[in-house]
């Protein structure tokens, strides 16, 4: 590993995050927790015909976890639930583009947990 | 005071900065040597053999009882050799509940491990009993209110002497007093103080005192419980099986006294002999000379990290060597990650104090703790390592 992980885009990503921000009446949302390190990271959705409108994340995290939870909301909008239960996590992380040890991996996956709970 | 070349993992990893003590220290060669002569040189099972092999195990395995007892001034039959600090504190909290009555309230503080908080909440849901705490103030306990809190119902006081994400050194002698001037049981968790500080439980007159040998040098999964003999001798034992045993029959049977009575089955042989090898390595040293070493070594850290811009430190008025701190809003995932890159080794996260992070309105916090193998070369790397995290974060 490297310090790769701190490229610019993700930096960028974690100063000026993608849908941080409170979804008023939600259809759906989940709360995850790191039990590692303790963030929370809540997932809201707006889905209309099993399609998600509108996605939004918010807590705090580290530069990983907040990367990913921008990139995955932008990710899904306009994608079917069917399509977000299928989501391969491996893949998700690769979307990264930098290596993760399994402890960074689990600040990676904390969005996605809380998505697929969200849906369920 | 120079000891790192007596820990094989630096040659192995020259330019490892370990950082991390407080999770666990690493072993100095004497221990490891001592763990490889058990195995290959008379390697039997206790208590058990007339042949030779088995008469030196145990005499082995007893004799670093022994020097556990000598290390904090107990006599040899208060020591019991547990798994840890968690196993330790597991088993104190099933059975020391079966010897109350009335009494129904535990008090604990706000800064414990999860270890000496989690098996209580279980104990108090089973037992119809009470939690209580000490708050904080200022990162150190309130006494004010703990004069309070412990009172005539109280059963126990449960606490650490020195905080494993704080560093804060306890004032145990002051809780331990007003607990026995209410008649409860006090147990002290030594698991962050007992490499770094003097111990004498007759002068500190605490009932039971627990920690773990891997914090102090030695193995892993091994560890103590120090009892006093009047209250072990009362209380029921943790488990049944063989070695605890006088007679048994098919309907019943009869224990053996403390603290064989508390070790049932095949112990942890090469585990309490590595602790006993530790405790000779730091009595070489000298317990007072350590302390005062880590001392300098923790005021140094502090003034250096002090220097650097937006960096909190949670400090307290009596510190320990560990030092917890945070820079800006930077996540402090992020600047171990970074730490790591340069090898230097400190714990990120919430240090298995939920409740205390919650307090302190943190998700968590950069823990860095010191041993006899830091120097001040260590912390100038770790400091100029900060630098870098404040540099990909500008």
């Amino acid at each position: 590993m490297n310090q790769q992980i701190y490229r610019e885009q993700l930096l960028e990503l974690w100063k000026h995050p993608l849908n941080k921000g409170i979804i008023e009446n939600p259809s759906c949302e989940f709360k995850e927790t790191n039990s590692f390190c303790g963030d929370e990271i809540t997932i809201q959705l707006t889905i209309k015909n099993k399609i998600v409108k509108d996605a939004k994340f918010h807590g705090a995290g580290c530069v990983i976890s907040i990367a990913m939870a921008s990139l995955l909301t932008e990710e899904i909008k306009g994608k079917s639930l069917e399509e977000i239960k299928k989501i391969n996590p491996e893949k998700i992380i690769n979307s990264l583009g930098v290596e993760l040890n399994p402890v960074r991996a689990k600040c990676a996956l904390i969005s996605l947990t809380a998505l697929q709970k969200a849906i369920k | 005071m120079n000891h790192k070349k007596e820990f094989p993992i630096f040659q192995k990893n020259p330019k490892l900065i370990y950082l991390d003590s407080a999770a666990t220290t690493q072993k100095p060669k004497v221990v490891i040597d001592a763990i490889n002569k058990f195995y290959k040189e008379f390697n039997a099972n206790i208590n058990r053999g007339l042949y030779d092999l088995s008469i030196k195990s145990t005499e082995a395995y007893e004799s670093a009882r022994e020097k556990i007892a000598n290390f904090i001034n107990a006599d040899k039959h208060e020591i019991i050799f547990t798994s840890g600090t968690t196993d330790s504190l597991n088993k104190l909290s099933r059975a020391l509940p079966k010897l109350f009555n009335k009494r129904n309230e535990i008090v604990l503080t706000e800064m414990e491990h999860h270890s000496n908080l989690v098996p209580w909440q279980e104990t108090a849901k089973e037992n119809k009993m009470k939690l209580k705490f000490i708050p904080l103030k200022n990162m150190e306990l309130d006494y004010e209110i703990a004069e309070k809190i412990i009172n005539d119902k109280t059963a126990i006081v449960s606490l650490t002497y020195l905080s494993n994400s704080l560093g804060t050194i306890n004032n145990i002698e002051k809780i331990i007093e007003l607990a026995k001037k209410h008649g409860a049981i006090v147990i002290i968790d030594a698991a962050q103080s007992i490499a770094h500080k003097k111990i004498d439980v007759k002068k500190l007159n605490a009932d039971f005192l627990v920690f773990s040998g891997h914090k102090m040098f030695a193995s892993t999964g091994i560890g103590i419980i120090y009892g006093k003999k009047q209250i072990l001798e009362k209380l029921p034992a943790f488990q049944f099986g063989g070695d605890m045993i006088k007679e048994v029959s098919l309907e019943e049977s009869s224990y053996e006294l403390p603290p064989k009575k508390f070790e049932a089955g095949t112990p942890n042989i090469a585990g309490a002999i590595s602790l006993g090898k530790a405790i000779d390595y730091i009595n070489n040293i000298g317990i007072n000379k350590i302390e005062k070493y880590e001392n300098e070594l923790t005021t140094y850290t502090i003034k250096e990290l002090k220097k650097i811009p937006k960096i909190i430190i949670y400090e307290s008025e009596n510190q320990g060597p560990i030092i917890s701190f945070n820079l800006d809003n930077i996540h402090p995932h992020d600047i171990a990650s970074i730490l790591s890159y340069e090898n230097i080794a400190i714990r990120a996260g919430h240090h298995c104090c939920m409740p205390l992070m919650k307090k302190l309105e943190v998700q968590g916090t950069c823990r860095i703790s010191l041993s006899i193998y830091n120097n001040k070369e260590d912390i100038d790397k770790l400091i100029q390592g900060i630098k870098k995290v404040k540099e990909v974060f500008k």
